[in-house]
């Protein structure tokens, strides 16, 4: 028996080293920064003038929403009629699902830039068909739009997932009670895909409440988002370099993800509780 | 006597994945009646269930319900209901839920589906676990679940594709009865499918005892015991000894170099013919007694009787007797004429029958393929 318990310890090894190095302490180091001021005396000066940055973690929550919303939406249509075409078709469509993924996020988003810019590609089709170009560049509406481009995937594979998963038998067992399309839809599928939409929208949430990259190419570099804000504390000029603020930040938005987490898991607590 | 039937399949012919499961099917069902198709792993039995629910569409063919032909009607429209083969209820509804599904999809007035699903939930003896989650509970609870999720939209036929399949033996024959005590008070259709003959033979008003696609006798449990068309029948159908043998004239045959009286008639004379005889009809007797003799070269105690091999001239015998024999005796047979019948030949003579190869071991091994059978496609 011991032999074994050692085996197990040493397997794990590697990983719990790697967690313990790249995520228990940097997570300690968060609050400690976050809890002291420069001089290293402890201190909720950061923590109170988070107040200030309300307005900006409002617009990052209502824009990540909003991604998040179209992703869904435009998501869960494709997942479901993928996966209810045949298997060779449905590993092609996944394939191109997955395709821009290969490429770099930042060289996608880049991409978006040359597309939407004054003198991007958009705008000089209409001004070949004579058309007044407009301004699309640095709008919220751009950042939404590279939100949306960048974690659609992340929205409709666990969909996707889900739903092959669901038991055909029981999709006939439906029918047979006198359900049509529709009524197998709303009383079959869609319940039964609810786990895949509750991951689908935490993995397109989390990353959107917190980006800064979309948010500095296609918004144009305004301060705006929360990412934005906390990105300058760390890596900005010297004079707006501010660990302390930067933390304090950083740990109000971990917990606010915590805490939308719980609340997507509470919807979802039949499936979670198989994995506890 | 057309106008009781309730189900008739008219020259079905269907093929799936470039084979033909089944040929130029005929079968018509009465109403109230327990129907039974019976036959091996891939016979065509669940396929025929599935064209009678609507889930698959014959190549060519027609199926009536109550004399309306009802090809090209999808599944929600017509008025049969299936008990699946693997029960599948909805694993994110309760029990009260599940059964209630077919009426919620009616949109009936919610006091009367309190009614019904109590009644049906009383029927199938699970008053009390309304707020039970499905996962929860046994193979037998479950298959309940499916039973009256099924009968609580009142289905004029009940489709059954190996219900008790997954079930232990010891359940499975209380399910035996309790399905049958349903049916009779309920009065619909039962359509059953099995692989199991003694289900087969215990609850059905009618068998079908089906092979590659084909259905190779239609009768009553007894006359299919008794009265076998051909070999596979006979074998599928209980323990048989198949014995080559050939008709001298009516109610005269040869076989083992003997003749037999028998109460068979209408062959030629000549004719070559497989004579059928059971186990439990051979009569032990003394050697000097016997018109035929032979050694014994296994005995299995089976309990209510022994099953002993007996070696006659080449043919191995299968014969049950409550004598405890040894194996290398000699011992003497003798059979009555009504333990005699005999089949015309056809494409199963020599393939069955004798039971040189026999083992318990191999018997159960074949019963694991059939769990596979009839899986919706994948």
């Amino acid at each position: 028996m011991n032999k074994k318990g050692w085996g197990k310890k040493i397997a794990v090894a590697p990983y719990t080293v790697w967690m313990a190095l790249f995520v228990v302490v940097p997570i300690v180091l968060v609050v400690y920064y976050a809890f002291t001021d420069q001089s290293g005396a402890l201190s909720i000066q950061n923590i109170r003038s988070i107040l200030d940055y309300r307005e900006t973690f409002f617009i990052s929550i209502q824009l990540a929403l909003l991604s998040t919303v179209i992703c869904l939406l435009m998501a869960y249509p494709v997942a479901f009629s993928i996966s209810r075409m045949k298997a060779y078709r449905q590993q092609t469509m996944v394939m191109l699902v997955m395709l821009p993924m290969w490429m770099n996020f930042l060289i996608r988003t880049y991409a978006w830039m040359t597309i939407l810019e004054g003198n991007g590609l958009i705008n000089r089709f209409l001004h070949l068909l004579g058309f007044e170009g407009f301004n699309m560049i640095n709008t919220n509406g751009a950042v939404v739009l590279g939100m949306v481009y960048n974690f659609l995937p992340y929205m409709l594979l666990p969909i996707y997932t889900v739903l092959t998963k669901i038991d055909k038998s029981t999709v006939e067992a439906a029918q047979d009670l006198g359900a049509n399309r529709v009524s197998v839809f709303r009383r079959i599928y869609l319940p039964l895909s609810v786990p895949g939409v509750i991951s689908g929208i935490t993995m397109v949430f989390v990353p959107a409440v917190s980006t800064f990259v979309i948010s500095k190419l296609l918004g144009g570099g305004k301060k705006f988002l929360i990412g934005d804000i906390i990105e300058n504390y760390f890596l900005g000029s010297t004079g707006s370099i501010n660990y302390n603020i930067g933390a304090a930040l950083s740990l109000v938005l971990m917990l606010l993800i915590l805490v939308s987490m719980t609340v997507m898991n509470h919807f979802d607590k039949d499936e979670s509780a198989g994995f506890m | 006597m057309s106008n009781n039937r309730i189900i008739d399949l008219k020259n079905i012919s269907i093929s799936l994945g470039g084979e033909q499961i089944l040929k130029d099917m005929n079968l018509y069902i009465n109403d109230g009646e327990f129907i039974t198709l019976l036959g091996p792993s891939g016979c065509g039995k669940t396929t025929t269930l599935r064209i009678i629910a609507g889930f698959l569409e014959a190549d060519s063919g027609d199926v009536y319900f109550s004399g309306k032909r009802i090809n090209g009607v999808p599944p929600h429209k017509r008025k049969v209901n299936t008990i699946f083969q693997r029960y599948a209820l909805f694993p994110h509804l309760n029990v009260y839920e599940n059964v209630a599904f077919g009426l919620r999809v009616q949109k009936l007035p919610e006091k009367e589906i309190r009614d019904t699903v109590g009644d049906m939930l009383r029927t199938v003896n699970l008053s009390g676990f309304e707020k039970r989650n499905v996962d929860s509970l046994s193979g037998g609870q479950q298959q309940r679940v499916a039973i009256a999720r099924a009968l609580a939209v009142r289905p004029k036929v009940l489709l059954l594709d190996e219900p008790l399949g997954a079930l232990d033996l010891k359940l499975r024959k209380d399910m035996q009865v309790e399905l049958k005590n349903i049916q009779k008070e309920l009065g619909i259709t039962f359509v059953y499918v099995t692989h199991d003959q003694e289900e087969a033979l215990s609850m059905s008003d009618t068998v079908v005892v089906m092979d590659s696609g084909v259905i190779q006798q239609t009768g009553s449990p007894l006359d299919i015991y008794n009265e076998p068309k051909n070999a596979f029948v006979a074998d599928f159908i209980g323990e048989s000894n198949i014995i080559d043998g050939v008709m001298r004239r009516d109610l005269l045959a040869e076989f083992s170099g003997r003749r037999f009286e028998c109460l068979d008639k209408g062959f030629a004379r000549g004719e070559p013919v497989d004579v059928v005889i059971r186990p439990e009809d051979v009569d032990v007797v003394p050697v000097e007694k016997g018109v035929l003799s032979g050694v014994v070269t296994s005995v299995t105690f089976k309990g209510v009787h022994f099953e002993i091999i007996v070696d006659v001239k080449g043919f191995k015998w299968m014969i049950q007797t409550t004598d405890c024999e040894a194996v290398g005796n000699t011992i003497g047979i003798s059979v009555d004429p009504d333990a005699i019948h005999i089949m015309k030949k056809s494409m199963y003579s020599g393939l069955y029958g004798d039971y040189s190869s026999f083992s318990d071991e191999l018997e159960l091994l074949s019963d694991v393929s059939y769990e596979k059978e009839g899986l919706p496609d994948e």
